[in-house]
């Protein structure tokens, strides 16, 4: 028997990585943004997106897939606003990964512009998982706290964008936005940040218009 | 606790570069973590373990080395390793930072038992 040393030097997180890329790839050739959204669960990724879809789809075609352990729930609540929806339960893994994503795009309509991902509610694993997104969205929700995005760094350092959930609660809750702002900033000074309210529909017109310019720039590259 | 698909996926790597080089076991494998891969030192050891009954690696070693970040300033080019996760220049307070090391999860090397050939023999 002889010992023989190997070196590998492989990122364990290559295959998800090529897959996302090829993801990527694709829906951005068909002109169609996808977003990633993250966040603890409860934060309200399922009503922003209920929001957002409302609006967007006037004048898009937009579809969601939903991560979840268990449940139809957020796909169901999708489709009650018309738009299409797919559901993927993971059945106990805490994150999406790009290879989940891979299996449902067949099924979703090659003319969308928008792909909206909502993630496994969780603020930790999905911020190591690419799933062919060109913009992550972190959300935070005022009543988790203001002081979330030095705890959990990954979320913010590998997000394009910070959407502030639930401001309209404000008023009740000692959460200093200004402290989160620059907390997050601190970690990733490229992050945008939106201030929104589901409930009385604050900010959702300035994502709505940063989605709609991102995905310009999408097709510029790929036109 | 994403541990366990990483390692999952590390099971699969594993098994290929024994069925490559005919190895009859794994007897070291060592990965470097990142401060910022996102993955936990501790619960990788337990996934590990768990995983690796029954597999080509089942007396294997697991060696972690843990990186620190460290980061380089595009504007000034001051190389930094950092504690804190804040991306910005302790140099020149630029945030335009690139990050050099720590932040990802790299299985670096394995050590494999192989059957060797038959030498031979030589009159």
């Amino acid at each position: 028997m002889k010992k023989k040393e190997l070196i590998v030097l492989q990122d364990l997180l290559g295959t998800n990585k090529k897959i996302a890329a090829t993801i990527r790839g694709e829906l951005g050739e068909r002109g169609i943004l996808a977003v990633n959204f993250m966040s603890s669960p409860g934060a309200g990724k399922t009503s922003l997106l209920e929001r957002i879809a409302e609006r967007l789809q006037a004048t898009a075609k937009i579809a969601v897939i939903e991560g979840d352990i268990e449940t139809e729930r957020d796909a169901e609540r999708i489709r009650a606003i018309g738009v299409p929806a797919w559901q993927i339960t993971t059945g106990g893994a805490c994150h999406l990964e790009a290879k989940m994503i891979g299996k449902v795009l067949p099924s979703v309509d090659a003319g969308i512009d928008f792909l909206f991902i909502e993630n496994v509610g969780n603020l930790v694993c999905p911020a190591s998982y690419e799933l062919g997104e060109h913009l992550r969205c972190v959300l935070l929700s005022t009543p988790e706290g203001d002081d979330k995005p030095k705890k959990y760094p990954k979320a913010f350092t590998t997000s394009d964008c910070l959407v502030l959930t639930k401001v309209d609660l404000l008023p009740y809750l000692p959460f200093d936005i200004e402290k989160v702002k620059k907390e997050a900033l601190g970690l990733n000074p490229r992050l945008k940040i939106f201030v929104t309210s589901a409930v009385t529909g604050l900010g959702v017109d300035d994502l709505i218009g940063y989605f709609r310019s991102a995905r310009q720039e999408l097709k510029d590259r790929h036109a | 606790m994403h541990e366990l698909s990483i390692i999952a996926g590390l099971f699969d790597t594993l098994q290929e570069k024994a069925r490559t080089h005919k190895a009859r076991e794994i007897t070291l494998v060592r990965l470097i973590v990142g401060k910022l891969s996102g993955v936990v030192p501790d619960l990788l050891e337990s996934a590990f373990d768990a995983y690796k009954k029954g597999t080509i690696a089942e007396n294997a070693r697991l060696e972690i080395e843990e990186v620190p970040l460290k980061t380089r300033c595009r504007a000034c080019g001051a190389e930094v390793r950092k504690e804190d996760f804040d991306i910005i220049c302790a140099a020149c307070g630029s945030k335009d930072l690139e990050i050099l090391q720590g932040a990802d999860l790299i299985l670096e090397r394995i050590e494999l038992n192989i059957d060797e050939p038959e030498s031979p023999i030589s009159s």
